[in-house]
């Protein structure tokens, strides 16, 4: 075959682009293609194909879709961290004429999927996970407003998570660092496969993430129960709306820039080059008018989070409430007048540095407000130290240091001689391991009861804890000391030896959160095998003081039989305190939406489209958007959307509630 | 806050509702289409400011006086407000549950954004072929970029204008597609504000530079 | 710790300011961690003792000082960073040497021109009329201004033990103004990411005497090279670990041409299609030139033109070890050397890379 047939068949895929003859990916595709047969030849053993298409993928309930999230964050939370050892390890060896097992081609793409996968892959998916499994349970609503669109935006995720591991094994991926800078990601310096498998890979997860972020925004809006006014919101659905606001306003910035450099690479567009009036600033630009809000993004639903477990654990209320609400929306706004921080040193001139090193420094003070506001909740309670309020203590020292140093960094000339450190690394790890990554893992410790009707246990939960926490500052905090020393990012060598006993450390460090790791893959093993030891049958296990706790552990689909009325904040704690009696009787058929395959099939179809505009193939791109758009219309004739779930059923899921409780009594 | 306290005499305050209203199917798909499109909006927004930084970078190229028509860009402009108007008088038979007429209204909508497309087509086919493609300089970029993106959304609403038109053949102006002739419509008045800040401040002020 | 230590007055000033920054930030920091500590440990649920208030959840005395406290430090911070930040804005020349010994009209800063490139740093003494890669030395106690540009994309000056880092953008000129108050041999680096070769920037920077500087920019007009605009175009190819080398003239007008990114004869300058744009009323565009070196867009590649799949783990038939765009050393997936694999045709047996 002519090699025009080829190219125009195949695109620019080739047999070069399968790393037959690479021992480190040869040997990761071996274990990865040896572990997914395992699982897959287990599921097709155990038929359970079936019940995952009916009951897991096509579902159109927030319950299960939160779930699917968590879970697709643990396995790229795997993924991404594999990189950090890699890194570590290469930085911990690579010394004068040592030159490590890395070379630039290839530490180059660990350092950047590292970045691509925790941010978008691992931190998004556990911060959308946890406000879709919790928001509707929290506000007495039976399911979010718009569940197909729960569903279609998860899948979307899964596409690119899919398509950035696609990048593993076939082609390879950017090497630009995890924000693609201009002129750097433009078609002059990277004319290869790796910043098309970023775009696309972002494009497609940052459609689901919008429209996620337009369906809890409708949800908390409109679907709250009577007598929730907003300010008898639980804080986490505050913090959930301000997140979702941030999301809404924040995501199309990243799709324009993204769209923009595609045309730039797809077209020969001018707006990101260094000739025909491009401007690389502006690409910096836009991509922290993003960059910034989405930090906020994943801090603000664990913060809500904080919130709930120090209340709960304290059994005390929260401390100023208002104060509270108010901090949230102050961060909420200021967070889009800081992101010129990122770039103090692009020259933007004293009194614009000046500026947004302010408005840096004036977020903190609601931050801390939250802070005291947590510290003295604890103040005259009664604290129970169960998992997820280890980690809120936790969090609570080591995001204050975190903080620190970022008001450090806010100083523009202080800037100027940390821009770009390990101080700088040092930093935004602290804040997000301690805030998103500590406050995952006490979400999950608190709420995983209420999911699964079982308790995580304890013993191997600590252990998790104790490596995640003690490895955490291993690692981070010799960081900090390099930075002080002068060196900087992404190098993959160093010529001081002086240097070497810091990094050793902080690999040392890195092993320990490995540790921490498996611990809480054993902590989830043995809870499973010991569930009926740790069974939840009240469905309140930690004295809980919102909604969610109403129900029992997991909830019926339909989440609540009657809808609740709610008269205060804290509405479980205060039904509970005024002996409000659950009604066994009078029960009725609910309405519930159908479960579909469509969203898959979408997404399915984003995900041909993403590779074959990856890889050039021109006619399978067409083919894949006209089904796209194909597949969708098709939907729309669907009219017949729900049904209703008989009333025998609900009357026989509330009856075996009503026993359960009385055994539990 | 501290909790409420019962006043006494009142009653036992109610903790659940046994007897719930039905909710309105779609109750929430007003809110959330305004919300997509405002988060449209944002898109539009940076591509507007794209164009403002670099509407002046001709990169040694043609500019905006030199290739802009103004009457066929008002032709252009005075189709897409008539589509409008069009649309309007669908939604009101829609309203008035004529749908022979709402039909008629829809269609004539959809011609005027074919013109619409089709005259803007031209426009680029023109341009490109004049040397002023988008590859040209960086304000033809964004130029491009801008009115193009405009352009795709009218092609994306003139698809889901069919496609209504198909299922209001085939089911009537029941609930489901009254909402939806809504979304298309709050879609469509969208496109046309925008329409009038591209022609505003790149056709207009362009030639007044 | 260099940042902390450093040997330039515009460095110390910076680190003074975070000394200070977290001096006043420690005020709040310790008291919280303390506070965590103390209230998880006096209100454990087994200290019976200890008063357990469930309901009591305001005070507006103490959200005054929850806001008031930090806003107060911000204010101070704040008011120091304004001041700062103007002072030491790297565009803003330099009112002193070091504390006490004010810049007089006498002083005459030293000009250094400096060019990013890929994957090396080139310096060009504009006074001098000399210019060298991947070696700055610079005179002791005299102010120095440096501009900034990059040839292909965006790098970050820095040198520690000097002054803070900016950007070096392609087609665009930034400052920095600097001071070395100690003779010495200090490290220069990049420290903005840009590719294959970032790991090798660096760059020795020499703080000498101002004899020792004569003397030094003496030896490098005896150097045999000139940097040429064909020299020049060399040099701009993309290659690492660049020995230090030295020009001992500096073909005219090259600053400009390296700005205007106009150095190959033929290419347009930025500088001319400004002056023609400026005229039609165009505001600071940059890198404002037709772009006729730029490669198309992929949908117009034609179908022999795709490439950049090719994964380098897959067999390569270049040599390892040469420095060229073609050296393959740096391009593999490891540091193993394919050659020693069995079944592998056609590769030499240099020993792998260690």
């Amino acid at each position: 075959m002519s090699e025009t047939l080829l190219k125009t068949i195949f695109g620019r895929l080739t047999l070069d682009s399968f790393p037959i003859h690479e021992p480190i990916l040869v040997g990761t595709f071996a274990a990865v293609a040896f572990g997914g047969a395992v699982v897959l030849g287990a599921l097709t053993y155990f038929k359970l194909w079936g019940y995952l298409w009916k009951e897991w993928f096509t579902t159109v309930d927030h319950k299960r879709i939160g779930i699917m999230y968590m879970i697709l964050g643990i396995i790229m939370l795997l993924r991404g961290f594999a990189d950090a050892l890699m890194m570590r390890a290469q930085q911990a060896m690579a010394f004068g004429a040592n030159e490590g097992f890395l070379p630039a081609h290839h530490y180059d793409q660990v350092f950047t999927a590292h970045g691509v996968i925790m941010i978008f892959f691992v931190a998004m998916p556990f911060v959308t996970g946890l406000m879709n499994y919790v928001v509707p349970l929290q506000i007495g609503a039976r399911d979010v407003s718009f569940p197909f669109l729960n569903n279609f935006s998860f899948w979307m995720t899964v596409s690119g998570a899919v398509i950035v591991m696609a990048s593993l094994f076939v082609g390879e991926f950017a090497r630009t660092g995890w924000l693609a800078m201009a002129p750097l990601s433009g078609l002059d310096y990277s004319p290869d496969v790796g910043v098309d498998y970023y775009i696309w890979a972002l494009q497609i997860a940052g459609v689901g993430t919008l429209l996620s972020g337009v369906n809890l925004l409708a949800t908390i809006i409109k679907m709250r129960a009577p007598g929730m006014t907003l300010m008898k919101m639980p804080v986490f659905v505050w913090t959930a709306l301000a997140t979702n606001t941030l999301i809404v306003a924040a995501f199309p910035i990243l799709t324009a820039v993204l769209a923009m450099l595609s045309l730039d690479r797809y077209i020969g567009t001018n707006f990101f080059t260094n000739t025909g009036g491009g401007n690389p600033m502006m690409y910096v630009n836009m991509i922290w008018i993003w960059g910034h809000p989405e930090v906020y993004i994943l801090i603000l639903p664990l913060f809500g989070v904080f919130s709930e477990i120090t209340s709960t654990f304290s059994s005390k209320r929260i401390f100023g409430y208002t104060s509270m609400v108010y901090a949230i929306l102050v961060i909420t706004i200021l967070a889009y007048l800081v992101w010129l921080h990122h770039f103090f040193t692009m020259g933007s001139g004293a009194s614009v540095n000046s500026f947004f090193g302010i408005t840096t420094m004036i977020i903190s003070i609601p931050t801390g407000a939250k802070i005291f506001n947590w510290l003295f909740t604890m103040y005259k309670g009664r604290i129970r130290f169960e998992l997820p309020m280890m980690w809120t203590i936790a969090f609570m020292i080591t995001f204050v240091i975190g903080g620190m140093t970022g008001v450090l960094l806010a100083v523009p000339p202080a800037d100027f001689v940390l821009h770009n450190s390990l101080f700088l690394i040092a930093h935004f790890h602290n804040v997000i391991i301690g805030g998103v990554v500590f406050g995952t893992f006490a979400a999950i410790n608190y709420w995983f009861p209420k999911a699964f009707g079982f308790k995580l246990d304890k013993f191997w939960g600590t252990v998790s804890f104790w490596c995640w926490t003690l490895g955490f500052y291993v690692a981070f905090m010799p960081l900090y000391v390099l930075g002080l020393m002068g060196v900087t990012r992404r190098l993959r060598h160093f010529d001081d030896p002086s240097l070497q006993i810091w990094f050793i450390i902080a690999a040392l460090g890195a092993l320990m959160i490995a540790a921490g790791i498996g611990a809480m893959l054993v902590q989830f093993w043995v809870s499973f095998r010991n569930r009926e030891a740790l069974r939840d049958t009240t469905g309140d296990p930690w004295g809980g003081r919102t909604l969610e706790w109403a129900t029992s552990s997991p909830p019926p689909d339909y989440n609540f039989a009657f809808t609740p009325v709610v008269h205060d904040l804290d509405a479980w704690y205060d039904m509970k305190a005024r002996g409000a009696e659950r009604p066994t009787e009078g029960f009725r058929a609910i309405h519930m939406p159908r479960y579909t395959g469509a969203g898959v099939i979408l997404a399915g179809c984003a995900t041909v489209f993403g590779l074959a505009m990856i890889w050039y193939i021109w006619w399978l791109a067409a083919l894949s958007f006209v089904g796209l758009l194909a597949v969708a219309i098709g939907h729309t004739f669907n009219y017949d959307r729900d049904y209703y779930i008989p009333v025998e059923e609900v009357i026989e899921t509330e009856n075996a509630r009503t026993k359960a409780l009385a055994a539990g009594a | 806050m501290s909790s409420a306290t019962i006043p006494p005499g009142a009653e036992a305050p109610i903790f659940y509702e046994t007897d719930e209203h039905h909710h309105e199917a779609g109750g929430s798909t007003m809110l959330g289409f305004w919300l997509y499109l405002m988060s449209d909006c944002l898109i539009f927004a940076m591509l507007f400011a794209a164009y403002g930084v670099y509407g002046g970078s001709y990169a040694g190229g043609p500019d905006q006086r030199e290739l802009f028509e103004l009457p066929l860009v008002a032709v252009n402009t005075a189709m897409l407000l008539f589509s409008s108007i069009t649309y309007g008088f669908a939604m009101i038979a829609m309203d008035e549950n004529r749908k022979g007429a709402t039909q008629a209204w829809l269609a004539v909508t959809g011609l005027f954004g074919l013109a619409f497309l089709g005259i803007e087509l031209y426009e680029f086919s023109n341009l490109i072929h004049e040397g002023a493609g988008p590859w040209r300089s960086a304000f033809l970029s964004a130029f491009f970029t801008l009115v193009g993106t405009h352009g795709l959304h009218v092609t994306f609403g003139i698809i889901w204008l069919v496609t209504l038109m198909v299922q209001v053949g085939r089911k009537g102006l029941i609930p489901d597609n009254k909402r939806r002739l809504q979304c298309l419509s709050l879609f469509w008045h969208f496109l046309d504000v925008i329409w009038i800040g591209v022609f505003t401040f790149v056709y207009l002020l362009g030639v007044l530079r | 710790m260099v940042v902390m230590n450093p040997a330039g007055d515009v460095a110390r000033q910076q680190a003074d300011l975070i000394l200070w920054s977290t001096g006043l930030m420690l005020i709040i920091i310790i008291p919280v961690i303390a506070l965590t500590v103390l209230f998880a440990w006096k209100y454990r649920a087994s200290n019976t003792e200890a008063e357990y208030r469930p309901d009591w959840d305001h005070s507006t005395g103490l959200e005054l000082v929850i806001w008031a406290m930090p806003l107060l430090i911000v204010i101070a911070l704040g008011a120091l960073t304004w001041l700062a930040t103007h002072t030491l804005d790297p565009y803003r020349p330099l009112t002193r040497v070091a504390p006490g010994e004010p810049v007089t009209p006498a002083t005459k800063p030293l000009v250094v021109e400096v060019v990013s490139m890929d994957w090396k740093w080139l310096f060009l003494y504009p006074e001098q009329g000399i210019a060298t890669v991947n070696q700055l030395v610079v005179p002791v106690n005299r102010p120095v201004q440096f501009k900034m540009t990059s040839s292909s994309v965006m790098n970050t000056f820095y040198v520690p033990a000097m002054a803070g880092m900016i950007y070096t953008m392609p087609g665009m000129e930034t400052q920095l103004h600097a001071v070395l108050n100690k003779t010495g041999t200090f490290e220069g680096k990049s420290a903005n990411y840009s590719g294959a070769g970032f790991s090798y920037m660096n760059f020795p920077t020499r703080s000498v005497t101002e004899a020792q500087f004569g003397e030094w920019v003496e030896s490098i007009r005896r150097q045999p090279d000139r940097l040429s605009t064909d020299r020049y175009l060399e040099l701009e190819k993309p290659s690492e670990r660049v020995p230090a080398m030295g020009f001992n003239a500096v073909q005219p007008g090259l600053w400009d041409k390296i700005l205007g990114m106009c150095v190959k004869p033929g290419t347009p300058c930025m500088q001319d299609a400004m002056a023609k744009d400026m005229h039609r009323g165009a505001h600071a565009p940059v890198s404002n030139r037709p772009p006729v070196d730029k490669p198309d867009g992929a949908l117009f590649k034609a179908p022999e033109d795709k490439k950049g799949g090719e994964n380098r783990g897959a067999p390569i038939e270049t040599p390892a070890g040469s420095q060229d765009r073609g050296g393959e050393k740096n391009r593999s997936f490891s540091a193993i050397d394919h050659s020693t694999l069995p079944g592998v045709p056609g590769r030499s047996s240099a020993a792998a890379g260690a």
